[in-house]
């Protein structure tokens, strides 16, 4: 057998104990076999978002980049049913032939963590369930699966949902999914909502605005009914020894008119609607001595995908932390966490993401205390050479981890999914 | 519906006194006459008298009253207002009901964070009402709104008519109080986009009262749309009407809300309110369109264009405000409408994907004829979800029987088509024993295993959603082999 025809095998394993199943029957068994042995599992899909979470130890590692390809896309029914690990750069491209698209903006954290574009599978964006700037207008990821098919951690096949937006048959598992990270089922289908593409895009720049003005417009934009689909605010911050983050360096648009601070908010739809809406917008905001930069389609698709995948920290070594609190906290939060850390506002203040260099897990747990007492929460995204390991990387109070130790116990009693990848014990 | 605990009833007396310990007397209702409102939900087919109706004012009432419960193996049935469909809030003789009616108050409205913190007994229309005068609303609106809690619609996860554009409850939730069957008090979510780890908040949606009781809701509200125009377009058949509907999803238009009803409701709803309806069509759709108004004026060009495609009988567009309540007024008599043509009628509620419509208005109507029983259609068709109603004369023996096995076999069609038991009314009593058609036994599993890490015991909402086993094995759905069951450690809800 040549190596090539060896890795084929459903059964291969490489030097790291990797296995390779290519159906879910395979899953199914191979699981059920590491039950009845009490061996636990790592569950990988292209990887692109493994340093998320702990760190695991575990003797196997479930490969699931085998699993893949498109099941069923029916444009005019708005979804779409792939294998899990679908990657998914194909998803996208394949909705786009048909101006549609997954709608919740999925993160490329390939810039942030890999240093060059990965976006990951479908399983990898569902278990992860981290949502682009539209998420304060169509939702996140969770708000787009509408039906699962998976393995729990008996090595039981079970499937929830199904491929229709209005459904309350039984227990919405396909929500207590997104977010697991593989903690409580190894995904093998999943079936997304989609919606059409919008037409065009423009953002409207305002520039050089401090936190307070730009929060200020930020909020008044969502709460106006110009529809708006992207809200953030990009803060040119002191010159800080060892951040990259860098506005004036990251976006370079021609369009771009003036220096300072970015305060961007984007209106999507037919071209004659959006123009009505902007020019709307620019009334209800009465913006008049204020410097502003328009970005047309072109442009502005590149400054939102630049915000989305988290760009600015392409070469960052430091640890990146993604917080989120109630949009009316957000100016709170900034002044708590001092100048000491580069940041920017997305989801017009609910999110903020925070570069933070010499992190010490100490500062690290009083950034968290604070933004708890705000009604928020803090995940580690990626850690720096400095603190490669926090004990905590997502946020959980006491009441909710016993609730999740016996959700976890039901899907995967012998604790054999990506075992403490989120909390210890679970 | 689970044994009946007789040795429990006999102690009704001590309950009652135990209960007038943990809340007001005047809180606890226990004689017969006192009891008979709350026999039944809006699902008036079936009838049940609880043991005690208590309502009780607060979170920590409802913490004592549960853990009290929990304690003496007391089953518990919340209930909101009781307009829901399914059998949901349907008492059971050994139970206590628990009545969220006094929990009637908003707590918060938060401009700044779009959102409304409310009891769950108030109104689904009422937060609307609370904001509207800032030119907000709450976009989930089930035709009941003006009466059903947004705790039942949170237990539901209720839609209506614009969940295609907006979603149901759930996407519109940002967080609940609950409380426990063994009395913990929890908070899930909150004034935040998601919440970390496991998504309990999107896993108790739509739970139907068996995970938890909601002592507090959290919704979001969003800001009206500048302009709103629904075009009314009657079809020669079905099959073009259909199409229209497909059609207008493939080229890119979310409409806000659309409508269809067949020949039948047309007929009904029109003489009922003089909507104006296309009477001597065979279908008719309500496209609403919203945004602005250049958006709009263009929506509703398109949105023509493949009507016409589709070879439509007749377009109208709503000229004002009033014009555009006319054309829905029609559509939201639907049901006692058709109260008015038959002494009783039984609504469905099924989800299909859209491009099966013709193919499944077919055999309802090849099913009507078999059960000679006439039905209307109503359908949320921009997602999908039908809503036939069956008519009947209760008074004619079996008659009851016989529409329920008419509706359990249009939705099994739903499901062959690949589409769901249930899009916004929830399983409940009703389709209990259906859910083995869309779920096999490990799935089935898997949730009940759910429910028994929440709640021990099953004492919260027994009976409803999940088939009782004897009878799925009965009809051979459940696979139970020389009477060993999987997992027999395992209690049947």
């Amino acid at each position: 057998m040549s190596i090539v025809e060896k890795q084929n095998s459903p059964t291969y394993q490489d030097s790291n104990s990797t296995v390779y199943p290519e159906k879910e029957k395979e899953v199914s068994n191979l699981i059920k076999k590491f039950y009845k042995s009490n061996i636990p599992i790592e569950i990988v899909g292209s990887g692109s978002k493994r340093k998320i979470g702990k760190p695991l130890q575990c003797a196997k590692v479930l490969n699931l980049s085998k699993i893949n390809g498109i099941i069923e896309y029916l444009p005019e029914e708005l979804y779409i049913k792939v294998k899990a690990c679908t990657p998914l750069e194909q998803i996208e491209k394949e909705l786009k032939k048909n101006n549609q698209q997954l709608a919740f903006e999925p993160i490329n954290f390939g810039y942030l963590l890999n240093g060059k574009s990965d976006s990951g599978t479908a399983a990898g964006q569902v278990a992860c369930n981290i949502s682009g700037p539209r998420r304060f207008k169509v939702g996140s990821v969770r708000d787009h699966v509408l039906g699962f098919r998976g393995v729990n951690g008996r090595g039981d096949i079970i499937k929830s949902g199904g491929t229709v937006v209005k459904n309350v048959t039984g227990y919405d598992l396909s929500k207590l999914i997104c977010g697991s990270y593989g903690t409580l089922v190894v995904l093998t289908e999943i079936t997304f909502k989609v919606l059409p593409l919008p037409q065009e895009s423009k953002t409207l720049i305002i520039h050089d605005q401090q936190l307070e003005s730009a929060s200020d417009f930020l909020d008044r934009s969502i709460s106006s009914s110009s529809d708006v689909s992207g809200a953030t605010f990009l803060p040119i911050q002191p010159e800080n020894n060892g951040c990259m983050m860098d506005v004036e360096k990251t976006f370079k648009l021609n369009d771009l008119k003036h220096k300072g601070s970015l305060t961007a908010i984007r209106i999507e739809g037919s071209k004659n609607s959006i123009e009505q809406r902007v020019q709307n917008l620019i009334n209800e905001l009465k913006i008049i001595d204020t410097n502003i930069s328009i970005l047309e389609t072109y442009q502005s698709e590149i400054f939102w995908n630049k915000v989305k995948n988290l760009e600015f920290f392409s070469l960052s070594k430091n640890n990146i932390l993604r917080i989120v609190v109630p949009p009316s906290e957000c100016i709170k939060l900034v002044y708590q966490l001092s100048n000491k850390f580069k940041y920017f506002l997305d989801w017009g203040g609910a999110l903020m993401w925070l570069e933070a260099y010499e992190l010490s897990e100490e500062m690290f747990e009083s950034i968290r205390k604070k933004v708890v007492k705000l009604g928020g929460y803090v995940t580690m995204i990626k850690n720096s050479d400095y603190l490669p390991y926090v004990e905590d990387v997502f946020t959980i109070n006491s009441d909710r981890f016993n609730i999740s130790q016996n959700i976890k116990k039901s899907f995967d009693p012998k604790r054999i999914l990506n075992p403490e990848k989120m909390y210890t014990g679970i | 519906m689970p044994k009946i605990d007789r040795k429990l009833i006999s102690k009704k007396i001590q309950i009652v006194k135990d209960l007038k310990k943990i809340i007001k007397s005047e809180n606890v209702l226990d004689h017969e006459d006192q009891v008979r409102p709350f026999e039944t939900d809006a699902l008036s087919a079936y009838k049940k008298k609880p043991l005690v109706v208590v309502f009780p004012e607060n979170t920590k009432e409802v913490s004592e009253i549960l853990s009290y419960c929990n304690q003496n193996r007391i089953k518990v049935v919340p209930r909101g207002s009781g307009t829901g469909l399914s059998g949901g809030a349907l008492p059971l003789a050994d139970s206590v009901l628990l009545c969220l009616g006094k929990f009637n108050k908003i707590i918060n409205i938060d401009y700044k964070n779009r959102c409304v913190v409310a009891q769950p007994g108030v109104t689904n229309l009422s937060i609307t009402q609370v904001v509207q005068h800032k030119g907000f609303y709450y976009a989930p609106d089930p035709s009941s709104q003006i009466a059903c809690s947004i705790g039942g619609n949170v237990a539901e996860n209720s839609g209506g008519v614009h969940s295609l554009k907006y979603g149901t409850t759930t996407n519109n939730l940002l967080g609940v109080e609950v409380v426990f069957m063994d009395g913990t008090i929890s908070r899930l979510g909150g004034k935040t986009f998601d919440s970390e780890g496991y998504d309990l908040l999107g896993l108790i949606t739509g739970s139907e009262g068996l995970l938890c009781v909601i002592t507090e809701v959290t919704v979001k509200i969003l800001k009206k749309p500048q302009t709103v125009k629904a075009a009314l377009i009657g079809f020669p058949t079905i099959e073009d009407g259909g199409k229209c509907v497909s059609q207008i999803i493939a080229s890119g238009i979310i409409p806000s809300g659309m409508e269809m009803m067949d020949k039948a409701l047309i007929h009904a709803t029109d003489n009922f309110v003089k909507a104006g309806y296309p009477r001597d069509a065979e279908s008719m759709l309500i496209v609403e369109l919203d945004g602005t108004e250049i958006e709009v004026k263009e929506l509703i060009e398109k949105v023509s264009n493949i009507a016409k495609k589709n070879r439509s009988s007749s377009i109208k567009i709503s000229k004002n405000e009033n014009q555009r309540l006319k054309f829905w007024a029609g559509r939201k008599a639907a049901f006692p409408a058709c109260g008015d043509m038959a002494p009783d009628y039984y609504c469905m509620d099924g989800t299909i994907p859209r491009g099966k419509l013709a193919e499944v208005l077919k055999e309802i109507s090849r099913l009507s004829k078999k059960y000679n029983l006439p039905v209307a259609n109503a359908f949320h068709a921009g997602d999908g979800n039908l809503h036939p109603l069956i008519m009947y004369d209760a008074n004619e023996k079996n008659s009851l029987e016989k529409t329920e096995k008419f509706g359990a076999d249009i939705l099994k069609y739903c499901v062959k088509v690949g589409g769901v038991l249930t899009g916004e009314h929830g399983v409940g009593v009703e389709k209990r024993e259906l859910m083995c058609e869309m779920f096999n036994d490990n799935d089935i599993q898997q949730q009940i295993k759910i429910k028994r890490c929440l709640d021990s015991s099953g004492l919260l909402n027994p009976g409803k959603v999940y088939p009782i086993l004897r009878k799925c094995a009965e009809e051979g759905r459940i696979h139970v082999h020389s009477g060993k069951t999987k997992f027999p450690d395992i209690p049947r809800f």
